[in-house]
């Protein structure tokens, strides 16, 4: 059995984690509010860009010079995963929700013979996917550091993505992310981002909405509205993995707390017994040894 | 007068959405005035001035540094690649990132074209900057 110093020396080093996860707890619920209300403020933009593409890119998308970004190059031979996660660890399985998706996809795509190439933004996924397919690589991008990420960011990745394209280095490219459900629940998910998938009820919007005029020409808007579509993409995906992040932190961290208490108690516990079990074997050896006398 | 709702967004937030009388935006191929019942367009807009006319008076002034509208009769939506309000726009700040943007053409002269005119749209859009924060 310990010794009641081995004991005493264990609570308080268990309290002081205790300390640190709390304090973690509230500093991720914190962020997670302002994270909550920048995805939240975002949104408006993605939703009116999303009804403009539907309607531009239904009166563009079956003529045959259409451009790259809206229908791809044709090809289904190379793959472009855009994988993103946090900078930063100790938030429960987040990361690794990720990385486990994207090695999984990276596993498939290439059973079937096909090419991939990874970008990852978020130093962990970077870190987690190194080490399997260090030669995939095409970049990486990481914000560790930074209070907040801005649209500015995203755009620079996009950037990259269409730089890439243009090079035609990739035929087909997805974005891997966790995206934000609630506060405990981040769910990983795969979106495709080139070719453009057209929004939902874009047929139907090739109706009243094809009456509109377009100045300069459609394929001239489109060319300018595609690579920023693209931006918003990533952006959003980037705010909700934040989003998600300190989600995930706040549960892990709350279980943290919770654990440490439980392993405190019980610490606790066996230290009284100890004592109690010292105390009375030093009275049975005073007893006895007077009985002696 | 009759109104209509001119909604403007940028990637990072809503930053207007009410019912005004006129827009006047800065579309591509010149300004363009917007009335209510305007015909139903898209436009691509470049770096300028947003003026909003609400109650007979002007009431508000936005610099955007490009963007697209979509136009309706009842609506305007503005989607605006930055957009700030003239009387918050720095001078300062807006030379410096003119002097950056013009850099970047520099380095851009050699690219292909849709890299390049993106450059000088850049520049463009923040030497408008500069020259309505002057004014302001």
């Amino acid at each position: 059995m310990a010794s009641l110093k081995d004991l005493r020396g264990r609570i308080n080093s268990v309290k002081s984690t205790r300390k640190i996860t709390q304090a973690m707890k509230m500093v991720a619920a914190a962020k997670l509010r302002r994270a909550q209300a920048q995805a939240e403020a975002a949104r408006p933009y993605a939703q009116r860009m999303e009804a403009i593409l539907a309607s531009l890119g239904a009166a563009v998308a079956s003529s045959p010079d259409a451009p790259r970004m809206l229908v791809g190059s044709g090809g289904d031979k190379v793959h472009l995963l855009v994988v993103v996660t946090a900078d930063r660890g100790l938030a429960g399985p987040f990361n690794t929700q990720v990385g486990r998706l994207a090695r999984a996809r990276i596993r498939a795509l290439e059973a079937e013979g096909k090419q991939v190439k990874l970008l990852t933004v978020g130093r962990k996924g970077a870190t987690f996917l190194k080490r399997e397919f260090a030669s995939r690589f095409v970049g990486e991008v990481t914000y560790a550091g930074r209070k907040r990420i801005e649209f500015a960011d995203a755009e620079a990745v996009a950037m990259q993505v269409a730089g890439l394209l243009e090079e035609g280095a990739f035929d087909v490219c997805s974005l891997i992310y966790n995206r934000f459900r609630n506060v405990i629940s981040q769910i990983p998910t795969e979106q495709r981002l080139i070719p453009t998938p057209l929004p939902e009820g874009a047929v139907e919007a090739v109706g009243p909405q094809a009456l509109y005029e377009y100045e300069p020409a459609e394929d001239q808007i489109l060319a300018t509205l595609l690579p920023r579509n693209l931006a918003i993409q990533i952006y959003r995906a980037i705010l909700e993995s934040t989003a998600g992040e300190h989600g995930a932190r706040m549960t892990a961290m709350d279980n943290a707390t919770r654990n440490a208490g439980e392993m405190i108690n019980k610490l606790t516990l066996n230290y009284n017994r100890t004592r109690q079990a010292n105390i009375t074997r030093e009275l049975i050896e005073i007893i006895s040894g007077a009985e002696a006398v | 007068m009759a109104t209509f709702l001119l909604e403007l967004v940028s990637p990072e937030k809503l930053l207007l959405s009410r019912q005004v009388e006129m827009a006047t935006i800065p579309a591509e191929e010149g300004e363009m005035g917007v009335l209510p019942g305007h015909s139903p367009m898209i436009v691509a807009l470049r770096g300028g001035v947003i003026r909003v006319r609400e109650n007979g008076a002007e009431t508000e002034k936005l610099f955007i540094a490009g963007g697209f509208a979509e136009v309706s009769p009842e609506r305007v939506t503005i989607l605006a690649d930055e957009a700030t309000p003239l009387a918050n726009l720095s001078r300062t700040a807006s030379e410096r990132r003119l002097a950056e943007a013009e850099a970047a053409l520099q380095e851009a002269v050699s690219e292909p074209e849709p890299k390049r005119d993106a450059a000088y749209a850049r520049v463009q859009a923040l030497r408008t900057a500069v020259s309505v924060a002057e004014a302001a």
